[in-house]
């Protein structure tokens, strides 16, 4: 659980973290319920309608208003996003 | 195989890339908003572009013919294919995914040949849109350790790259700048991508192991951030040396990813394999199937235009110059060689129609505005020694400044006249005469005093003379 | 309350005023919408503007929309240029999108005068919209219970005589389960028919647009303006919209309606007895009931809480207080990331972002979101079996009627069960729409769900239409 909240980029309280992981451990058991199915051969469904090959042509339209959007930006600077300093990444 | 020479004898070298190529559309992969580099920072951006709530992606038609171009110029497979979303947090990915193809790559299954008939596989190329720029700010470095903060410019974020994957053929770092050095020809053959290294709109990624002949493969790094042709040579020679020398000295080789710092000519660890994202790769549901059709990949394979090996080998032949030398590959990577062709078809000598390009047009582009007649006006003056080679490079340069003109009344203008072979004799035998101790010398084996009856004779023309043909007459007459 | 249809003909003919009808439905919402709180906002000044505008065009003799003078409310996780986009959530407060959403253009251009930004349970995610950072929504039919959710604001706005209609999105019953609970009429659409451009995601693969009505008649004016191919959004179906509204009076006689012998249990004997009914009257009126097995049925809660969840964790991972939305500072970038996520999100988010992470990590993709795609796959193809027998299928929309607030709130496996009925048309990507068809417990109102196939749409209204007739 640790391993998913760090990846899900969620703090949880450790009063937090304990009462999901108990919620999530009970749902993942109700889960198991198709386990019991025989799902050789079955193809997976990812799109809900048969549609391929939509394409756009390379056409250009306008850029949207810099001020407008860094307007609603929590933290900008000289035509950019702020953000704190990047730290516990390996880059 | 060759052994690296590099390595100590018995290591041989494992290298693959991983090429990204920015393609040259005027739109991002999955939006309308513009794909242009030097713009001012996020004024290329649209709700898809910033990962706005609500917004969705539609792949852009041109950059899957570029990628297909791409494709069949290394001789890939096309192949029905899918986008996934690659899920990580980083400020410079908008909506903290990228949508990449993982496991049903658009190209798969091709090969670049090298010169010398060395074949390099080729294992996918695939799309992907690229992310942002972020710079950092404050600290002393003004690098991303230490530094105060960092700002985010989103006007590449989304731009379509191909990602070509070599399969780990190569065995030395001169192969490895080949691999790049024709990659990038037939990127610009094709128009697929500017691949301006310097510019980022092409990036090298360098996997490199060492291993004993005879026994299986070593554990592999991966080097980021080579971003020049000559880097990668200097890259891979570093880490080779350094993973021979951990392995000799008793160490083993962990995989890893490295950072190569240009400055200071090493690699450094950047991240190990334990502390790799676990990415949760799916298939994206705002996007769905693309399945090109046979109809669509023919006719993407008939325009494509003759490719850089194909070009360079007609050069060659048609010049009489070396399909694998410097003139031949420099022209046909500027695109120059149509024009060199018309310069021969208008008459110009083959062999220095095909150098006079190659030395003087750097800055011109594939079709340069010296009209092609007066180009081989002047191969022609040098070749029948109207001038001299030295007074050749002097018109060429004029010729360019000036966008053409009648070479025969600028050389008349700056009276570069001819020195017909009888004057030019005489002048030579007087130089004989005027400095027999250097001729003493000179038929005695001594080349050094070759330098002073040249000169005498340059003084005596008043620099008229073509050294070559002076030298020439000088060592006729020596071994006469 | 004047229907849908009745302000387009009055104000299209001339004897109502865009103005008045807008009027009439902002004094109800000054009235009583503090009570219920179906609004999150509620953007009168720029309503009265466009129906001044819509009036003073009629006047000038343009041709009026389909949709002139119609007030209509929009869930607060549809793009409005300019107006506040909240999804009910924390972390998106005070964001004004720069751009609209497809269907919000869409109701402009047909004339419609958008009054506001309805609650939702955040991101869509809940089925009692208690899960609202701004504070639940009541019933206004019963104001001790529940509207139902996620689309629990738009069902109310609609049964409170709010707006003569809104837009809801169903992921997994959030329009027809609250439709149900407020006794109006909610579709969900095939899965591609309205475009999704602008609808802040909450699992791709399975949200559509859809709207609530006061009757079948206008459901079907409505989604014939918002349905038809947007090439903004790379799942649209390549084709114009269905006509809907000339089959209305078609009535049933020799349609197959499909009742599902192996139906999940669970279902109040209230409810049971008003399908029942329903089943009767469509016999009455001249279609044959037929027995369908759906052997799937029983997984696809699994299914689904997989799916959803999987597809949100990604969906929702830009909230990241970078570009948009709201940060708590940190001294660095991921205690930011942390800190803004941790506080900006709900529990009910959290809880389902975490599943959706854990489903597609590694070593468990395979065991958990591969496996419930081969289930949704079981499940399409036994409702393809079905429907080369019936033209339409009839349960239940929810397995009881409003409920109490409060009363499923420690347990979120008794909240998902409320979508036992609603899911798996999501999964297999077809229209379902809610009628309501009498009263159940506590004289609250019961909703019969039509489910069609792909593209279904007119056998869905016909049947719609005809429960509508008998009830
Ligand atoms: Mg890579
Ligand atoms: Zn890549």
């Amino acid at each position: 659980m640790i391993k998913v909240s760090r990846l899900a980029r969620l703090s949880l309280g450790p009063e937090q973290a304990e009462k999901m992981t108990a919620q999530l451990a009970g749902m993942l058991e109700h889960f198991r319920d198709i386990d019991a199915l025989d799902l050789a051969g079955v193809e997976p469904m990812t799109q809900p309608y048969p549609i391929k090959n939509v394409l756009r042509e390379d056409v250009e339209v306008e850029s949207l208003n810099r001020e407008e959007v860094l307007g609603q930006a929590p933290a900008a600077e000289s035509g950019r996003f702020r953000v704190p300093p990047i730290i516990g990444f390996d880059v | 195989m060759s052994e690296n020479p590099v390595l100590p004898n018995g290591w041989q070298l494992v290298v693959g890339l991983e090429v990204h190529v920015e393609l040259a559309t005027k739109t991002k992969l999955f939006s309308a908003s513009v794909n242009r580099f030097g713009d001012e920072p996020n004024t290329n951006i649209d709700p898809i572009t910033l990962g706005l709530p609500g917004a969705l992606p539609v792949l852009n038609k041109h950059a899957v013919e570029l990628a297909m171009r791409i494709g069949l110029a290394l001789n890939c497979k096309i192949r029905p294919c899918a986008f996934h979303r690659k899920n990580y947090f980083y400020p410079d990915l908008p909506k903290a995914y990228q949508i990449t193809q993982y496991d049903h790559p658009l190209n798969v299954d091709g090969f670049l040949m090298l010169p010398g008939e060395v074949r390099i596989g080729i294992e996918r190329a695939h799309l992907e849109e690229d992310t942002g720029k972020s710079v950092h700010f404050g600290g002393s470095s003004g690098r991303i350790h230490g530094s105060d903060y960092s700002l985010l410019d989103y006007n590449r974020a989304g731009v379509p790259l191909v990602e070509i994957v070599s399969r780990p053929d190569i065995r030395t770092s001169e192969q490895a700048r080949q691999y790049v050095a024709e990659l990038r020809a037939i990127l610009l053959a094709v128009g697929a991508s500017d691949a301006k290294m310097e510019e980022g709109s092409m990036r090298c990624d360098v996997n490199v192991s060492v291993h004993r002949f005879g026994t299986p493969f070593g554990t592999r790094c991966e080097i980021k951030n080579v971003n020049s042709i000559r880097s990668v040579g200097r890259a891979i020679d570093y880490e080779a040396r350094r993973q021979v020398e951990l392995i000799e000295g008793g160490g083993v080789v962990r995989q890893e990813t490295r950072h190569w710092d240009d400055a200071s000519g090493r690699t450094e660890t950047l991240r190990t394999k334990e502390d790799a994202d676990d990415y949760r790769y799916f298939l994206e549901p705002d996007l769905v199937p693309l399945v090109p059709e046979q109809s669509w990949i023919d006719q993407v394979r008939l325009a494509l235009p003759p490719l850089p090996a194909a070009r360079r080998e007609m050069l060659a032949e048609l010049c009489g110059v070396d399909k694998n030398g410097e003139s031949a590959i420099v022209v046909v990577e500027r695109g120059q060689d149509d024009y060199v062709r018309e310069v021969i078809a208008n008459g110009g000598d083959p062999r220095r129609s095909v150098v006079y390009v190659q030395q003087a047009f750097a800055e011109l582009g594939p079709k340069p505005r010296v009209p092609a007649k007066d180009l081989a006006a002047l191969t022609i003056l040098e070749r029948d020694a109207k001038v001299t080679s030295t007074q050749a490079k002097t018109l060429l340069t004029e010729l360019i400044e000036a966008g053409g003109g009648d070479v025969a009344a600028m050389a008349a203008k700056r009276g570069f006249e001819a020195l017909d072979t009888g004057a030019l004799e005489a002048m030579v035998d007087a130089a004989i005469a005027a400095e027999p101790g250097a001729w003493k010398k000179y038929c005695d084996g001594e080349e050094k005093a070759l330098g002073a009856l040249v000169g005498a004779v340059m003084k005596a023309s008043k620099g008229k003379a073509d050294g070559k043909a002076v030298t020439a007459l000088l060592q006729a007459k020596a071994s006469a | 309350m004047k229907k849908l249809v009745e302000i387009v003909a009055g104000v299209g003919g001339g004897s109502l005023t865009a103005t008045s009808v807008v009027e009439e439905h902002l004094d109800r919402i000054r009235t009583r919408d503090g009570e219920i709180h179906a609004f999150n906002l509620v953007t009168a000044d720029q309503a009265r503007k466009d129906a001044a505008k819509i009036d003073a065009d009629i006047k000038a003799g343009k041709k009026a929309g389909p949709l002139a003078g119609v007030p209509i409310a929009l869930k607060d996780n549809m793009c409005t240029r300019g107006v506040e986009t909240t999804c009910s959530s924390k972390i998106l407060q005070g964001w004004k999108p720069p751009y609209d959403a497809t269907v919000v253009g869409k109701l402009r251009e047909a004339g419609a005068v958008i009054v506001g930004k309805t609650n939702l349970d955040e991101f869509a995610m809940g089925s009692s919209t208690e899960n609202s950072a701004f504070g639940p929504t009541k019933n206004p039919l019963d104001v001790s219970r529940v509207p139902g959710g996620s689309s629990g604001g738009s069902a109310a706005a609609v049964s409170a005589g709010f707006a003569a209609a809104s837009l809801g999105s169903d992921t997994g019953g959030s329009i027809r389960q609250p439709a149900a609970l407020c006794g109006v009429v909610g579709v969900k659409p095939t899965y591609g028919t309205v475009s999704r451009y602008g609808l802040v995601a909450f699992a791709s693969s399975l949200d559509q647009i859809g709207p609530f009505t006061q009757d079948v008649r206008d459901a079907a004016t409505l989604l014939e303006v918002i349905a038809g191919h947007d090439p903004l959004d790379s799942t649209s179906i390549p084709q114009p919209a269905i006509s809907l509204v000339p089959v209305l009076d078609h009535g049933v006689k020799g349609m197959r309606v499909g009742r599902v012998t192996d139906l999940p249990e669970g279902c109040e004997p209230d409810v049971l007895e008003r399908l029942e009914a329903a089943f009767d009257a469509l016999r009455n009126a001249g279609a044959t009931i037929v027995d369908v097995e759906l052997p799937s049925l029983q997984y696809c809660l699994t299914a689904y809480y997989l799916i959803a969840p999987a597809e949100a964790s990604s969906n929702l991972a830009r909230y990241d207080g970078v570009r948009y939305g709201n940060r708590v500072d940190a001294p660095d970038l991921n205690a930011m990331y942390a800190a803004t996520r941790e506080s900006g999100f709900g529990e009910e988010v959290k809880r389902r972002i975490m599943l959706g992470t854990y489903a597609l990590s590694a070593g468990y993709f395979e065991a958990y979101y591969g496996k419930a795609l081969k289930v949704r796959r079981l499940i399409y193809d036994d409702f393809a079996r079905a429907y080369t027998k019936v033209d339409a299928i009839l349960t239940p929309t929810s397995p009881s009627v409003a409920f109490k607030f409060g009363s499923k709130t420690d347990n979120p496996l008794a909240m998902y069960l409320c979508d036992v009925f609603t899911i798996p048309t999501n999964l297999a990507g077809h229209p379902a729409m809610s009628v309501p068809f009498g009263l159940g417990a506590d004289s609250m109102p019961v909703g019969i769900q039509v489910l069609a196939t792909t593209l279904g749409e007119q056998s869905m209204f016909k049947v719609a239409a005809e429960l509508e007739r008998a009830s």
